[in-house]
């Protein structure tokens, strides 16, 4: 993904925002013991989640996990079957949609077809009963802000797919709202659209000051736009993080699965001791190595995941001391300019492995190939040992 | 259309149409005969129209007509268009199944049933006939198209453009006038002028329900012409074809042009203009 030329460092700013560690922080939103069923159905299964002020905070999960349903309730448009939500420490339960200070941007944005662009950024203003010239103002400002000012006497289907985005997103902070809902909000644009619009999304929300909570199934999105972001499988939280973390430190196959592409190496645990553990593979012949702190008892049944940027692969035999070694042939590979992707089947197992290499230099002697005999490894701190 | 027509196509066509319009030609050439015989051909005259037009007793009905059509197809349209939310938004609550059922049986009922249980009721609520009982015969009658044509326009209804409105700070019964409404309008509309032509059209539960010095423009013809079709008679209805004619042509021309217009912008902002 190509970051947009900054117009300033961003660092300072993004770097000291994390009131998540903060154990003395009051969260803007809370989410306690959230269960929603319909009929049968558990679309929310005990969800407990904080979100604090200026964040932007990413649900992230596959249709029908719930990330959705847990953000209507917010809205007000769906009621929890138990729990509590609270907005700044006011119980939102018995609340109205339409005296809940959040607003929501629309998946199909839910444009007034019949009021122009004007009228539908003004629409919640008016509600508010706010005079005609602050109204007419802040309209004005909102269109300047998502550059839509020679667009406000058009009627929405008069505007491409991007523009009508724009409105929606412009209709949904006229307000001002302490918290901003976005449901799947860029899943309509194409990509480089959609790339653009993340940016513009995380620079407007820097410079209001919003908290903005996001529902997405696209994990690149929701890693290049959030603070945190929370996986949502089942109607289950299954792991709130950082995106960092999320990718690096994923705390079950799940995760490890959903987010960017993994190897799974299922094993039982041979010994763990001084910051290793050992483990035998099942699905993949070896004795594995891996780095972690307290390890799980002797016997049971755990996974290593290694992301496949940081397994080394190389036509020669590896260095010595290189641990988790294995051999394997070239099934198949995909030359993607940055990088190259090799599936390489290990010998004596089904295991196929996914491994990519950074093209570092533009012509190489000789080239991994189709039907090539590999070595692959990798370092004990490049796995992280799943257990559930 | 390039493709010729072939000759099964053309007859057919031919046969369809003089099945449909012939009819309609033969009234309307026959409102201009001079003849007092409506089966004699007696040259050109436009003699019946300034007949018609000294006949106080038609002319009253075709106004009483008019205003039976306006105030029922209103009325209708108001319940109609309350009974297709409450269909379609309700959810499901008992004996649902049973309600949108009974908003078709209307449809199929034949009128003369209509007509009848019409009479008795308000014969036994001793009402006396005339004007309101004719509107709230009408009424009845009609209510039932509306509701299904709006019914059918909210169910492709966007709820999000609702929840919208809500999210915003409107309350539900604002939403409903202000974004609801007007989006659905053009299917309240249309299910309004059906209510209208229906009420206008209608001679059999009128018959029932109207008394005396209240009769519609089709009970009087209907009466004339059981007393002898008088040309008169076939310049009424040419009349009544001339406007119905040129309302349906300049509703689709301007449907039409909107269409056009409509998809010309849409294309327009696609290719980002």
């Amino acid at each position: 993904m190509a970051l947009k030329p900054a117009q300033k460092a961003l660092g300072p700013i993004r770097r000291s925002f994390a009131p998540w560690l903060d154990p003395s922080a009051v969260p803007l939103i809370r989410f306690e013991n959230i269960v929603k069923r319909f009929g049968d159905f558990t679309a929310v299964d005990d969800v407990s989640l904080d979100i604090h002020q200026r964040e932007f905070f990413s649900l992230l999960g596959p249709s029908g996990c719930g990330k959705t349903t847990l953000m209507r309730m917010l809205a007000g448009f769906e009621h929890p079957t138990s729990g509590r939500i609270t907005l700044a420490g006011e119980d939102l339960a018995g609340v109205p949609p339409y005296r809940r200070p959040v607003n929501m941007m629309f998946q199909s944005y839910a444009l007034f077809p019949h009021m122009t662009v004007e009228q539908n950024v003004a629409f919640g203003l008016k509600q508010d009963g706010l005079p005609k010239p602050e109204i007419a103002a802040r309209v004005a400002e909102m269109l300047r802000l998502v550059k839509l000012e020679p667009f406000a006497k058009r009627k929405p289907h008069q505007l491409s797919g991007g523009q009508r985005q724009r409105v929606a997103l412009a209709r949904s902070i006229a307000k001002r709202p302490k918290v901003l809902l976005l449901d799947e909000p860029l899943g309509a644009l194409d990509k480089k659209l959609r790339e653009e619009t993340q940016f513009e999304l995380m620079d407007l929300q820097m410079e209001l000051g919003l908290t903005f909570l996001i529902v997405t199934h696209d994990q690149e999105e929701a890693m290049t736009v959030s603070d945190r972001i929370g996986v949502m499988n089942h109607g289950k939280l299954v792991q709130v993080a950082t995106p960092g973390e999320i990718y690096e430190q994923p705390n079950c196959r799940y995760v490890a699965d959903f987010i960017g592409n993994i190897n799974l190496i299922e094993g039982v645990v041979e010994s763990a001791g001084g910051g290793e553990v050992r483990v035998t593979g099942e699905d993949t012949p070896g004795a594995f190595v891996c780095a972690a702190e307290a390890g799980p008892a002797p016997g049971s049944k755990v996974a290593l995941a290694v992301r496949p940027e940081k397994m080394r692969v190389s036509l020669d035999a590896p260095p010595a001391d290189a641990n988790n070694v294995l051999q394997g042939e070239v099934w198949d590979l995909a030359y993607m300019g940055d990088w190259t992707v090799l599936l390489i089947k290990i010998d004596g197992s089904e295991k196929v492995l996914r491994v990519s290499r950074a093209n570092m230099t533009r012509t190489e002697a000789r080239p991994i190939a189709w039907d090539d005999r590999v070595h692959v490894w990798f370092a004990p701190d490049a796995a992280v040992l799943l257990t559930s | 259309m390039t493709k010729g027509l072939s000759k099964i196509n053309l007859t057919a066509l031919t046969f369809g149409f003089a099945f449909l319009y012939l009819p309609i030609v033969l009234l309307v050439i026959y409102s201009f005969n001079a003849s007092r015989l409506v089966t004699v051909w007696g040259g050109f005259s436009t003699k019946w129209y300034v007949e018609l037009w000294n006949n106080q007793q038609l002319i009253d009905a075709a106004l009483r007509s008019v205003q039976v059509g306006l105030v029922s197809a209103t009325v209708a349209t108001v319940l109609g268009t309350m009974a297709a939310i409450v269909l379609v938004r309700m959810g499901r609550f008992p004996g649902r199944t049973l309600f949108s059922g009974m908003i078709y049986a209307p449809l199929v009922m034949p009128d003369i049933i209509t007509g009848l249980s019409m009479l008795l009721l308000f014969v036994a609520m001793d009402l006396s006939r005339g004007m309101f009982t004719l509107m709230l015969a009408h009424i009845t009658f009609s209510m039932c198209y509306v509701a299904i044509v709006v019914q059918s326009r909210l169910l492709t209804f966007d709820r999000s453009l609702e929840e919208a409105a809500l999210d915003l700070g409107c309350p539900p019964a604002k939403t409903f006038f202000v974004v609801t409404l007007p989006i659905i309008l053009p299917a309240v509309i249309s299910g309004w002028m059906l209510a209208f032509s229906l009420s206008i059209d209608d001679a059999v539960i009128s018959q029932f329900a109207t008394g005396p010095g209240a009769s519609t423009l089709p009970i009087e013809i209907f009466s004339a012409v059981r007393r002898g079709v008088s040309p008169q008679m076939n310049a009424v209805c040419t009349i009544l074809i001339a406007i119905v004619t040129t309302g349906v042509i300049i509703a689709s021309i301007a449907t039409k042009r909107a269409e056009v217009a409509r998809m010309r912008e849409e294309r327009a902002a696609m290719a980002g203009r």
